[in-house]
Formats: structure tokens, sequence, C-alpha cells
């Protein structure tokens, strides 16, 4: 009598393990696992250092714990990305990223090389150390569920175009968070300007591939989502892939300049350092 | 000037057409909540002029639920906040609705001042100066929140441009003495506030006064 190939526990193992080797190849969007087999690493970079290589498609989120001095590299593949960005004190999740305050103390809207994300708490959770794109957002934060519905029909994480909000709820649920700690973030590669009147300009701009180096100034949970900006004016679900790649380093040193290009900047840096005195 | 003159003065600069069930003087640097019900009318007048009132609200039956500048930002797509404004909780429903405004204007991007931001922004010797967030906490502990249910806010009466090089700040304000707001409840809403006690921007005009709080329907 013939019979289903996964009618029985080794005819399903068999089946799985078969499928997981013929379809790997096929898949464009996928991690590196272990990280240190990563391919196209940046010149300077040694493969042992490498703690993440992962991509992103549309859709895509991930959350990751990044030690102190690690830089996270977020490559905008095509020119297409926006990655939706939370970032918390992995030691004490109830210390984040605080827009306004990162906006507000370093007297500057948008963010760029050199900015500092700041915490709620005085310090600097993570440092811009390169940055190639045309800019990014700090007012609108995570595209949502209804924003989505209204644009392409459905926001659900089940549907075809789930929003960041959505991402971030299943990305906290895994460090033990939940929708109450959803605070407002930051949006990489899309860049949204205030006019005279108060008004935002959403740019659309042309396809450029480019690229974020954020360096962790603390043990940091890092929160991505690659989602369509909610100010997108595209009727379909239109965001290109990213790459994250993370590698292990030292935080910013003492004579660094960036570390004294302000008085708040250094009075964060030194806020910082005593966390950890 | 005294008390019951500037009282007096507010009287003055604003008709109240309703029923007042709350009425009450927020101190100088102190923190107040309420809950404001469905249909009534919460005024915020600032007695003196030049006080920024930081304010967060919640949905009064889940306080998960809450107050979200970027969601209201994006609903008008404008970052100043005045009459027609719809405040706009983190699950996109609407909040509570101003629906009169004699300043013109209200910050929602500068966020609270913190005795941790306070060091940034004005000296590691600012630490022990009262703050905006120590009122969020002291008010939220009373309710049974906490830390985590910090998040964004609005800043009453506060004026924060924003340049065409990105360049923003706290800046001189706008309002004067008796200017208020109208805020309709348009669902059950818990108001936490704080009459901000900052003394180092222009935000009071380095000078925190009382506020008053009228519930009316």
């Amino acid at each position: 009598m013939a019979t289903s190939e996964t009618a029985t526990p080794r005819g399903a193992m068999e089946h799985a393990r078969a499928k997981a080797e013929r379809e790997a190849a096929a898949v464009r969007h996928k991690p590196t696992i272990p990280a240190c087999n990563a391919k196209n690493v940046p010149d300077g970079v040694s493969l042992e250092t490498l703690c993440w290589d992962e991509c992103l498609g549309p859709g895509g989120y991930a959350s990751r714990v990044l030690e102190r001095g690690t830089t996270l590299r977020i490559d905008d593949l095509e020119g297409d990305a926006c990655v939706s960005l939370l970032v918390y004190n992995a030691d004490q999740l109830h210390e984040r990223l605080n827009v306004a305050d990162t906006v507000k103390v370093q007297w500057q809207a948008y963010l760029g090389p050199g900015a500092l994300l700041l915490s709620d708490m005085g310090r600097v959770l993570m440092s811009i150390r390169a940055d190639t794109s045309a800019g990014h957002d700090t007012f609108c934060a995570a595209s949502s569920p209804w924003s989505n519905a209204a644009r392409y029909g459905s926001g659900d994480n089940h549907g075809p175009a789930p929003s960041a909000r959505e991402r971030f709820i299943l990305a906290l649920a895994k460090h033990g968070l939940s929708r109450r700690d959803i605070g407002p973030g930051i949006n990489l590669f899309k860049p949204v300007r205030v006019q005279q009147d108060g008004s935002l300009a959403f740019a659309r701009l042309p396809a450029r591939p480019s690229h974020v180096n954020l360096q962790a100034e603390m043990r940091v949970l890092v929160v991505l989502a690659n989602t369509p900006h909610v100010l997108d004016p595209r009727t379909t679900y239109c965001v290109g892939p990213v790459r994250v790649l993370a590698w292990r380093g030292s935080p910013t040193r003492i004579d660094d300049p960036l570390r004294s290009s302000s008085p708040e900047r250094l009075r964060a840096f030194e806020n910082t350092e005593d966390y950890y005195a | 000037m005294s008390g019951a003159g500037q009282h007096a003065q507010a009287e003055d600069a604003g008709h109240i057409r309703g029923t007042i069930v709350h009425d009450t003087i927020v101190a100088a640097r102190a923190p107040w909540s309420h809950v404001v019900a469905e249909g009534e009318t919460l005024r915020i007048i600032d007695l003196e002029g030049n006080q920024a009132v930081d304010c967060i609200l919640y949905n009064a039956r889940d306080t998960d639920e809450r107050y979200s500048a970027p969601e209201t930002i994006v609903a008008q797509n404008n970052i100043f906040l005045t009459t027609g404004t719809r405040l706009i909780s983190t699950e996109g429903r609407t909040l509570m609705t101003i629906t009169a405004d004699t300043c013109g204007r209200h910050d929602t991007i500068g966020g609270a001042c913190s005795c941790e931001s306070n060091t940034l922004r004005y000296g590691h010797h600012t630490r022990h100066q009262h703050a905006c967030v120590e009122n969020f906490l002291i008010e939220s502990a009373r309710r049974g929140m906490g830390k985590r249910d910090m998040t964004s806010n609005i800043n009453w009466f506060m004026n924060v441009p924003v340049e065409s090089d990105g360049s923003l700040g706290i800046v001189d304000g706008l309002s004067a003495p008796g200017k208020y707001v109208d805020l309709r409840a348009d669902m059950d809403t818990l108001v936490m506030v704080s009459n901000c006690p900052q003394i180092n921007n222009p935000c009071n005009a380095f000078n925190p006064t009382p506020v008053r709080m009228v519930v009316y329907r």
C-alpha cells in the first residue's frame, strides 16, 4: 500500500532534513550562523569579532543584546530600507532610548554622524560612528497596524504587510516586555524634515545603497523592524532589504574627539562611564 | 502679583459654559492627576503666563494604552498642537481633542525634563533639582504605575521650534497670563501633569508658577 513519505516519525524526519538542505540555498534573506562564518565583511573587521550577520527582508524584524563596544552596521542594500529602531539597557530594561532627550540635549532633530542615542537616564546607549545615508526620522516612529491597514489592507503580523509596531510586540515579548514598553523610536534611512509651519516633509529620494554604523556604548538590547515608513505614499508594501552585521570592539575612549564634541555629549559619556565604574 | 489677583485674571480670561465638576490650583513645581470622563472638558489655565505644563494621557481603563507623540504628529502631519488637534494613543485612538486654545501652539517633541537629562543640559550639579519626570513618577506611584509608564508627552504652553537645518530648542514662550487650552475627553482619560519646575531654560520664564485645572461638562 502506498503511504505518504511523512506518515511515520522517521519519514517526517527525513523529509524535514531533506527540505532544509534543498531549500536553504534558494532563500535570499537569511542569517549566517555562527556569524564568524560571514562573507563580505568590511575591511579591518576580523572574523573572530563578528557576533551577528543577518538579512532582514521586507517586514523582517530582529532583536539582539550587544555588548559594550560592539559596532552594529546596518546596510540599506538597495537604498529603499526603513529600519525602525528601539534601544534598551540590556541589564535594566526599563532604561530605554528617549528620542525627545536625544534631540533636545543635542539641540538637533536630524541625526547624522557623531550623534548620540540617549537613554532616559542621561546616558549614551549608542553613538552613530558612520552614516552614508540621506538621513533619518525622529518624529513619526513605528508604522502601525491601523496605518498599514489603511494603506495596504492589513498590518497584522500574520498578513502580507506587517507593521513595525506589530513586529516590536513580537520582538519585545521574547525579552519579557510588552506594548507598554514601546516608546517612540527612530526610523533609519527615511529622512523626515519639518517645514516652517511645523508640517512634515517625507523625501522620496533616488534609491542609493548606504549604511549606518551604531556603536554600543552600553550593553544594549536593540530591536529592529524593516517596514515601509508611515508617510511613504506608495500604495504597495515597498521596503528594501537590509543586512545587519555586528562585531565586538571597545566603547568610546577618553581621548576620542566625539566624547568631547559638545559639553552635553561629554556629560552623557561621563554619566555612562560613571554607571560602569 | 497676589494669588487672588492671578485667579481673578484667569476668570476673566475664559468663561466656562457648563457645569464645573472639578476645580483646583496646581502649585508651582507640583504633580497632579485626574480622570476626565468621556465628554468632560479639562481647561488648563496658565495663571501667570509662560508656565510649561508637562502632560501624559492614559486610557483610564487600560493604562497600557497611552498618549503617543508620533501618532499625534502623523495624524495631523504637524509637530505643533492647537485647536482641532486630536491627541492620539499608542493604539491609534483619540484620547482627547483640543477644542479651544488661546495660546496658539504647544509642543510635543521636547519631552519632559528629568534629573538625568538636566545633568546633560545644565551640568552635573543640577542632578538634585526637582524635575518633571520626578513628578510623573510620584503621580504614577500613587496609581500603581511606574518607570515603564513614562512615555512621550505634551508640553502645554511650551515653544519648541525646529529650524530648517534641524536645530531645535526650548525658546521663549508664546503664552501670557490667563491663556488656556481646552481638552475634551473622547474616552475616559487619566491626565497626568507635572507643573514644570524647570529653572534653567525659558519654558517657565525661569520662574515656575501655579496653574489652574477646571473640569466641566
